[in-house]
Formats: structure tokens, C-alpha cells, sequence
């Protein structure tokens, strides 16, 4: 059936936006790989976005400018495929998945379909291995767990750059040397951005296991649409196929979701909200859900797609519909960046689903999560009385909303406040959060059991942690 | 009548067929791979099929073939334990056929069909039976025993009947009239079961949280709805109702929901115990998995295959509690396919029809008297919904609001303060106080309705102090109005927020919550007296022992805990008046 013909069709019809509708008379299937032939010799390529006995419409991935009724087009009779192999790490490719820093092609392992196929949710790995990133606020409060999803949301010109990049940097699971392969996929960023992203990756030696993928600003917007599947499509094979562990970073969603919205307006499409289209949803998880374990395999993908906040709004569909499949989130203020806080990180709208599977006894420690859930708890006190100390004066304040007032500053100063090239190891985080609980009177920590209380509270706790570990060190 | 027909238009998961005639809803098999489908439209000469898997590739002209019959399940022993797909294709099954990822063109059939079943007869020969008698049982788990029921609109005399061990395909008996009985049945699963009567809901669906059974309690048979934004905790407070509600029978529909979670919920049941029985809960559940990424038309069937499961077990007389998370996602499944068939849409780009389906299904809650038996069964629908930007107003959510007594409203400012469940108690509310107070005064506490009040109206009126505070600050308040405050604050810390990961505080039995409040009450009576007698507030403050009443909530021995407490400060107190 696949190659029963290859004839070349000279019938558009219609060129619309990126689509282009042709008239043919054999069979083609839905989502197959179209090869298109300018009069001028330019080659293009596309995909099949619907298919009838008359016509199909095909989206073109380089956009259509020359297209015209002279143009060749070929059915080619399967669909997308990325070529992969061990090879691909350390290479730069296009958005299209074809080599573009002068290096020879990539002589494939194997052709994967790049539309992968969903994990059966019986078959997935629970994620549960604890990523020390050594952000306190990702660490501590917000923790990352192997095979999670967790976005960033930003804002234009807030540091969502350098956070990926020191989480790339400083990435590792406890008590493990491996590191990650790291994958980046750039969707429609600057062609500044993307050299700041290999400039770093080359500086640190991290191109070496990394494969990367650019689509940039000029790069035609259709080709955003694949960009991302070509990259989680590498991460699969090394994951799945060579046991790796694997990181990727994807930027920016929302240059992506343009694109979608694009093709949807092009093809006519009832818009859902703010023009976006209605199966929006469903093609972000088509992407975020291919994050993930598989039972019986090693390897693991874990994913930190970024995503500018149009607005700084999030609950603009992009934000909010990407909230709702991925594992929690870490939002990015511009307050915070404003007060030349980095990172930025709001600790309050931002969480990790998967964290209790992460942390506690034996992962971390039993302490981890009663000190986020009682440093959450006072911080959003001390926020909230920020608003009153501006009407009614620091004086006019109880002795109790005073030390949260103070614990707010100090948390921001302290615990949020890090440098970027500085790695914290958990117990140097949660040791940090006993101090900064430490100001506040013993029994108001309702959040921690008495017994924790006792056992951490006045301490100097990373200093005993880290005793312990030397110790340990030392015995061995 | 033409059962075979051609592919004629393929556009993503809705396919168009021509020369074929097939009724609306009747399931085809499409193309060469013979991929499952629905017919959702008649237009002259073409059929408008929505595809249950992928369709990539598929070619105009392929095949398409009408089995003359509707979507339907196979009920029978063996579901519990069992984890779906939408359209109740066993998901451990696939992973055999076709590995790890979810290929398209297999089958597999919702029962296991090799597995013998121990069936004891409980009909005699000659005995006459109507749809939904029992004539017989099968113990399907530890604690759950599997009734066979002869299906509804049968009925005849029996004419054989044995015992012994049988596959579900295997006859265990025949009626006069020659109907075969056997363990399983099947159902279309857009139409509804038939029930001989409904009851009005009057018993509560206990669910071991304390501000669902103390201040907004759902009663079996009834419906609720938790709406909220993501990251307020929807998920957890449904795994939470899954885990320790008191229904005998627990559906579980993760309907366009995240992969991680479903795999966090099929590792942790099979690992946690019925807090009644003792027995895992698993042995009681039912999950249907049909994640985000998976084909979206069989998100669509996926809560219609579920509820028609609640059904079934409903009619054996079991109550059954059926979580569908989220709504919001079957709303959507619909509007992608409405919006694929280019119907005229309705409010956002939802079909019209929106409020139509959704009210029909939670329709099919209630608390019934089945067809046959004497028993009484219920289905209780919980139903997390998820709208966009935490806006209530949006379509999904008003008309859910529109069919459910019992609204519990997720908070994103609470979640953020990590108070949960973050329930807010101002917005959330329950039909059922009232229907249900007598049980909780009868069984519980005679003095809950009471208790209930009290803790209301402290909470109301904190909310209106809290305006006042935001501009001038508590210590402008009388002394009296700050006793409330820190009343307040003691029911919101210490009664409404819950730790679900705990191992002690992720249950409270009711007379514990009882308990607590009884406690915290109790220093809200001895504070206004002492107010009385002169104290000033900053002494009352000092009271310690009123923070102990938190520690209750990590132990079992709970009496001898609040007891002492109570005691302390009653001592205190006695202390600040002297």
C-alpha cells in the first residue's frame, strides 16, 4: 500500500495562510509527510491535515511564500519521522531535526514516528527520585522529582534563562553521579537567546550530552509545531532505548501555542478562547504527558517547558491549560526580580504535585515538608501584612504579625535570594528554613509535629546534618 | 441494510464514511486496521464516525464496517481490581499485546475471559425471575461479593441453574423462554439502568474529612461537584474521598487527566487499607485511566462506561461512590468533536447541548430501590471541575452548579497558604445540612446540629472582622471580637485543615471530628467568661493548652488527648480569674 505510487500532483487549488488544498486522485492518508517542489527548485515540506476522496489540505512547515500552481506536489506516503541515535548527542539541529552546525547528517538507529504514542498509564514508573536542583525554592519548597513535568511561567525579560540553565547545570539525583542528558528544543526564540543557551552549554562542556534544537524567531512558525515532538521523540529513544536519564527544556510554549492558533485560524476553525483553538488542551498534553517513567526501564524523562506569560496573566489560556497537565508549576515575579532578587521565584502561586513522593524520610528528610508547609504558611501571612503595614504604620502591629512581617523579608532575602552559581544541597536549604523559623516563638509552629519541633527547632541544623555526614564520611 | 461503507474524509479523530447505514451511536470498526468508532451524525449520505484511537495514516476509500450495536460494557465479577481505558479496554492487557505505549487496532475484551469463577446458585428450577433478581453470587474479592443478576428486561422461569466454576461466557442456567443466563451481562452505556423507584437521599456519604462531614456533608445517592483551580487541590481531595469515603464501591474515572497521577493512585490503593474492613482498598475499586494524551473521543465514553459500572453494582444493593476528574475534560472532549462535526457552537465554543448531557448524567445518581431485589443501593457522583482561570462563571462549571446540591469550591489563596483541603468555607455549601442532621444527631453527636451552627457563625463573622482588621488592625478591635478571631483561627487550623499525608490525620472519624470541635468550642465558653470576669485579652492569649487541641489530630487516642486538655484549660483559666 505504502509505496504505491509516488506520483507528483500539479492540482493546488488553494493557498491559504500555511495551508495549501490539492486536488489528487489517489488515496492519501491523514498526517502524512508531503514533499513539495517549487518551479524554482526550493523543496518544502509538509503534512497532511485532512484528507477526503477529492482533496486534502496540507500544512507547509516553511511557509508558502512562492508556492504557486506550477508547484510539484508528492504524497509520501508515511508520516513524520525523526532519525535517532547515540550520535545526535552533542549535535545542534534545526527545528526540523536536520543537522545545522556543519557536522555530517545523522546516520539513524532507527526512524521513530515523531508523534510518539501515550504511555499506558498502567505501564509508567511512579516518579519519585528527588532532583537536587540547588535552588532552595525548587529544592525546598517546590521540590522536582525524576520523570515530572514542571514548567516555568514568566514574564518578557524576567531570568527564565538562566534558572533552566543552572537547573541544567546543577541537576542531580541524590546520591548519584550520573548527570542528565540534557535536550533543548527552542520554539521561535531570538537567535540571542539560543546563543546565550549554546554559549553556556559549551562553556560548561554540557554539549557534550546534549542534543539540541533550534527553531528561531525567523524560522518559519509552522515548523514550531514539530519542533517540540522531534525533541521529546530523541528523548524517548535515549530513555527508553539507552537507559539515560533525560532533561528537557523546552522554550517558549507560548511562541508554539501562536503557532497553533495560526494553523487553526488558517484552517477556518471554530476558535475557543481568545482565538485559541478548542483542541489546545489535548495537543499540549500531547507533549507535557510525554514526560515520564516506564516500569522495568531505566531511563526517565523529565521535563521543564518555559512558557512567557502573555501580560504577566496566568490565567491566559496558555498558562492555564499547561497548569492543568503539568505537575505543578514555578512562577516567576516581576516584583521579586524587581527588588533584584534572583531567582525570582514566587513561592506562593508556585508547587510541585509530585513533591510528597520526593521528599521526606529517606529520600530527603522527615522534616522537609512540615518546614515548606509552615514557611509557605507564614511567608503568605507576612505578605498579606505588608498591605496593612502601608495603611496603618509597623507600629500599630501585634508582636506576633511583627515577627511574621520580619520572617517574609528574611525568607525573600534569604532562602529565595541565591546566586547563580551557587548549589545548595537540600539539608543547606531546610537548614536555612529552621533558622529563618527560628525567630518565630516554638509553639506557633502549628504546622510541624511536637516531636520534629523538638528535634529541629533552635538548632543549628545543617551544621548537625552536615557533622552527620562527615561523620559517615569518615567512618567509611 | 448495508453494514460495509468507504472512508470518504478523514480529519483527525472524526472520520466521514459513505455507503453505509448505521444508526446513531452504533459502533464501526474503521479502516484496515479496524480501529473502533461511534457514529455522532447522519447527513444524507455520509456517516460522521468519531474514532476511539489514533487515525494517523489512514486513507479515504479504506473500509468501514457497521456492528449494528450501540457502545456498550460487559458487566460482570472481575471489574474490581480492574484499571480501564475509556472505552473499558483492561489497561495491564494492552501492555501485554502491545507493550508499554498505547498503539491503535487491539482488542481486548473488559472481562477476563479464561478466568473460572467460583458460582453458587441461590434460584431453584421453576422458580420465576424478573430483571434484577438475584440467582446467585460469586465472591469477586475479599470483601465484595459479586451478585448475578438475571438483566433487566428478562424474566421467564428458571428452566436449569448450576453451580460450580464457570468462565463469564459460560451458561450457569436457562429460562423456559431459552434466554441463557450467564455471569456477565451487557449495557449500552448511554442509557441509563432501570430502577423500580427513587428514593430521597437520607444518609451521608462519610468521607473521614472533617470540613466535607462537619460543615458541607454529601449524602449517598447525592451529588457534588468541586470546582477550582489547578494546583487548589482537586486531585487530592478526589483520591482522598476515593480512599476513605464509606461506599462499599468505588468508581474512579481520571478522565483527561495527568499519566504520574493515575500511576500514584495504582500504586498507593493496592497498598492501603479500608479503614472499615481492614481489606485493601483496591479490592473495592474500579479505575478508568483515560490520561490527557490518550484519543479523545474515548475520554468522551470514558465516564459513561464508568457510571454505567456504578450502576451495575448499584443494583446488587451496594452503595457506590463514582469520581470523575474532570468534567471539565469530558466538556472539552465534547467541544473538540462538536467542533470537529463544524456544529454551531454555544457559550466558550461548547455545543448547546452542553447542559443537556451534563445534567443527564448526574441524573443517573441517586439513591434507588433496583429492579428485583429489596435492597437499597445508591450512586454518589463527585465531580472535580476545572475552569479555566479559576472562573467560576464559565459554562462547565454554572451548569454543573445547576444539578449538584453539594458544591465544594477550591480555593487557589488557600491552597497557597497550604491550607487544605482548601475548601472555602464562605462559598462552599450543601443541600443536604438539613436532610442529614438527624442521622449525625442520632449517630454521631446529639448536639452536631448545634455544633455546626456555632462554628459557622464564627466563621462568618470573622470574615466580616477581617475587613476591619485588613484597615486598622486587631488590636483596635474590643477584646470580645479578638476572642472570635482566635476562635477562628483554631477551627480553621485545627478543624478544617487536614494533612491527607498523614498517616493518622488522613482519616477523622466524625465522633473525632465531634471531639475537636467540642474542645475548641469549649475555649471559646471559657474565654467569653473569663472576658466577663475582667480578664484582658492579651492574658487569654497566653493560653496554652489550647494549641494541644492540634496535636489531637495526629493521634488515635484522641479522647485521652482532648480529656487532659480540656482539663488544662479549665486549670488555666481558673489561674488567669484569680
Amino acid at each position: 500500500m505504502k509505496t504505491k505510487s509516488m506520483k507528483e500532483y500539479k492540482t493546488i487549488t488553494r493557498v491559504a495562510g500555511p495551508l495549501v488544498f490539492v486536488e489528487k486522485t489517489e488515496p492519501i492518508g491523514y498526517g502524512e509527510l508531503v514533499k513539495i517542489s517549487l518551479p524554482d527548485g526550493t523543496i518544502k515540506n509538509g503534512q497532511v491535515l485532512d484528507t477526503s476522496d477529492d482533496t486534502v489540505v496540507v500544512q507547509i512547515f516553511e511557509g508558502t511564500s512562492g508556492i504557486d500552481k506550477e508547484t510539484r506536489v508528492k504524497f509520501l506516503g508515511e508520516t513524520i519521522k525523526l532519525s535517532v541515535s547515540e550520535d545526535m548527542l552533542g549535535r545542534i539541529l534545526n527545528g526540523a531535526g536536520k543537522p545545522m552546525d556543519g557536522g555530517p547528517e545523522i546516520i539513524p538507529d532507527q526512524k521513530l514516528d515523531i508523534n510518539g504514542a501515550a504511555i499506558n498509564p498502567y505501564a509508567r514508573g511512579m516518579p519519585k527520585d528527588f532532583i537536587q536542583t540547588g535552588i532552595s525554592t525548587i529544592d525546598g519548597t517546590n521540590t522536582l522529582v525524576r520523570g515530572q513535568k514542571l514548567p516555568i511561567f514568566s514574564g518578557s525579560g524576567l531570568p527564565h534563562n538562566e534558572i533552566a540553565l543552572q537547573i541544567a547545570r546543577q541537576a542531580k539525583v541524590l546520591g548519584m553521579k550520573e548527570k542528565f542528558v540534557v535536550i533543548f528544543a527552542a520554539m521561535g526564540i531570538t537567535n540571542e537567546e539560543a546563543q546565550y543557551f549554546i554559549k553556556d552549554f559549551e562553556e560548561t562542556g554540557a554539549l557534550e550530552r546534549s542534543v539540541v534544537f533550534l527553531n528561531i524567531a525567523d524560522d518559519p512558525a509552522v515548523e514550531r509545531l514539530i519542533t517540540p515532538r522531534m525533541a521529546l521523540t530523541a528523548a524517548e529513544y535515549l530513555a527508553y532505548e539507552k537507559n539515560m536519564h533525560v532533561l528537557v527544556i523546552l522554550t517558549d510554549l507560548t511562541n508554539y501555542c501562536e503557532s497553533l492558533r495560526e494553523i487553526g485560524a488558517a484552517r477556518e476553525e471554530i476558535p475557543g478562547r481568545r482565538g485559541y483553538p478548542g483542541y489546545m488542551y489535548t495537543d499540549l498534553a500531547n507533549i507535557y504527558e510525554r514526560a515520564g517513567m516506564v516500569k522495568g526501564k531505566k531511563g526517565s524523562i523529565t521535563q521543564i517547558p518555559i512558557l512567557t506569560m502573555v501580560g504577566d496573566d496566568i490565567t491566559h489560556p496558555i498558562p492555564d491549560l499547561t497548569g492543568y497537565i503539568t505537575e505543578g508549576q514555578i512562577v516567576l515575579s516581576r516584583e521579586l526580580h524587581r527588588k533584584g532578587i534572583y531567582p525570582p521565584v514566587d513561592v506562593l502561586p508556585s508547587l510541585s504535585r509530585l513533591m510528597n513522593l520526593g521528599i521526606g524520610k529517606e529520600r530527603t528528610r522527615e522534616d522537609h515538608k512540615p518546614v515548606s508547609d509552615q514557611s509557605y504558611a507564614f511567608y503568605a501571612e507576612g505578605r498579606d501584612l505588608r498591605g496593612l503595614v502601608a495603611i496603618v504604620g509597623e507600629e500599630a502591629l501585634s508582636d506576633r504579625d511583627k515577627s511574621l512581617l520580619k520572617f517574609a523579608e528574611e525568607f525573600e532575602d534569604q532562602f529565595v535570594r541565591q546566586g547563580k552559581q551557587e548549589d545548595r544541597t537540600i539539608f543547606g536549604s531546610l537548614g536555612l528554613g529552621w533558622k529563618l523559623l527560628g525567630a518565630i516563638p516554638k509553639d506557633e509552629l502549628t504546622r510541624i509535629s511536637p516531636e520534629l519541633r523538638d528535634q529541629f527547632y533552635g538548632k543549628d541544623v545543617k551544621e548537625t546534618t552536615d557533622k552527620k555526614e562527615n561523620k559517615k564520611k569518615k567512618e567509611k | 441494510m448495508a453494514q460495509k461503507g468507504k472512508l470518504y474524509r478523514i480529519a483527525g479523530p472524526v472520520v466521514v464514511a459513505k455507503g453505509i447505514s448505521a444508526g446513531m451511536y452504533d459502533v464501526v470498526r474503521v479502516g484496515n486496521e479496524r480501529l473502533m468508532g461511534e457514529v455522532i451524525q447522519i447527513d444524507g449520505e455520509k456517516t460522521v464516525i468519531q474514532v476511539y484511537e489514533d487515525t494517523s495514516g489512514i486513507r479515504p476509500g479504506e473500509p468501514v464496517e457497521n456492528t449494528g450495536k450501540s457502545l456498550s460494557v460487559e458487566l460482570g465479577p472481575g471489574m474490581l481490581t480492574s484499571i480501564y481505558d475509556g472505552i473499558q479496554r483492561p489497561l495491564p492487557v494492552l501492555v501485554q499485546k502491545m507493550g508499554d505505549f498505547i498503539k491503535r487496532g487491539v482488542d481486548a475484551p473488559g472481562l477476563d475471559y479464561d478466568k473460572k469463577w467460583e458460582f453458587k446458585a441461590s434460584v431453584k428450577v421453576g422458580q420465576k425471575v424478573n430483571g434484577g433478581d438475584f440467582i446467585g453470587e460469586v465472591k469477586e474479592t475479599q470483601g465484595i461479593i459479586h451478585k448475578i443478576m438475571v438483566p433487566p428486561k428478562v424474566s421467564g422461569k428458571i428452566k436449569s441453574i448450576k453451580s460450580g466454576k464457570f468462565t463469564v461466557n459460560d451458561v450457569v442456567g436457562k429460562l423456559d423462554n431459552g434466554h441463557e443466563l450467564k455471569l456477565k451481562q451487557i449495557w449500552p452505556v448511554r442509557v441509563p439502568r432501570p430502577t423500580q423507584k427513587k428514593l430521597a437521599p437520607t444518609m451521608p456519604l462519610l468521607t473521614g474529612q472533617r470540613i466535607f462531614d462537619v460543615l458541607f456533608p454529601l449524602a449517598k445517592g447525592g451529588v457534588a461537584a468541586i470546582p477550582g483551580p489547578f494546583g487548589a487541590g482537586k486531585t487530592v481531595s478526589q483520591q482522598q474521598l476515593a480512599k476513605w469515603c464509606d461506599a462499599e464501591i468505588i468508581v474512579y474515572i481520571g478522565c483527561g487527566e495527568r499519566g504520574n497521577e493515575m500511576t500514584e493512585v495504582l500504586t498507593e490503593f493496592p497498598e492501603l487499607a479500608d479503614p472499615k474492613t481492614g481489606k485493601p482498598l483496591m479490592d473495592r475499586t474500579v479505575l478508568i485511566a483515560n490520561t490527557s494524551n490518550m484519543p479523545v473521543a474515548a475520554r468522551e465514553a470514558s465516564v459513561y462506561t464508568g457510571i454505567t459500572i456504578a450502576e451495575y453494582y448499584r443494583d446488587m444493593g451496594y452503595n457506590v461512590a463514582l469520581m470523575a476528574d474532570s468534567t471539565s475534560r469530558w466538556a472539552e472532549a465534547m467541544r473538540e468533536i462538536s467542533s470537529r462535526l463544524e456544529e454551531m457552537p454555544g457559550e466558550e465554543g461548547y455545543p448547546a447541548y452542553l447542559a443537556t448531557r451534563l445534567a443527564e448524567f448526574y441524573e443517573r445518581a441517586g439513591r434507588v430501590i433496583p429492579l428485583g431485589t429489596e435492597k437499597k443501593g445508591s450512586v454518589t457522583v463527585i465531580g472535580a471541575v476545572s475552569p479555566p482561570g479559576g472562573d467560576f462563571s464559565e459554562p462547565v462549571t454554572q451548569n454543573t452548579l445547576r444539578v449538584t446540591k453539594t458544591f465544594w469550591a477550591l480555593d487557589a489563596k488557600l491552597a497557597q497558604r497550604r491550607h487544605f483541603p482548601s475548601i472555602n468555607w464562605l462559598t462552599s455549601y450543601s443541600l443536604y445540612m438539613e436532610t442529614l442532621g438527624p442521622w449525625f444527631k442520632e449517630n454521631v453527636n446529639p448536639d452536631w446540629v448545634k455544633y455546626v451552627g456555632r462554628l459557622m457563625v464564627i466563621l462568618q463573622e470573622e470574615e466580616k472582622l477581617m475587613e476591619i482588621v485588613q484597615l486598622v488592625g486587631s488590636d483596635a478591635l474590643p477584646d470580645k471580637q479578638q476572642v472570635l478571631l482566635e476562635v477562628a483561627r483554631l477551627i480553621r487550623e485545627f478543624i478544617l485543615q487536614q494533612n491527607a499525608f498523614h498517616e493518622v490525620d488522613t482519616y477523622c472519624d466524625p465522633k473525632k471530628s465531634a471531639a475537636m470541635i467540642e474542645s475548641v468550642l469549649k475555649f471559646s465558653d471559657l474565654a467569653e467568661e473569663a472576658l466577663k470576669k475582667g480578664v484582658r485579652i492579651k492574658q487569654i492569649l497566653t493560653v496554652k493548652s489550647k494549641n494541644q487541641i492540634a496535636d489531637s489530630k495526629y493521634t488515635n487516642d484522641y479522647k485521652k488527648l482532648l480529656e487532659k486538655v480540656d482539663k488544662e484549660m479549665e486549670s488555666e483559666f481558673a489561674k488567669l480569674k484569680s
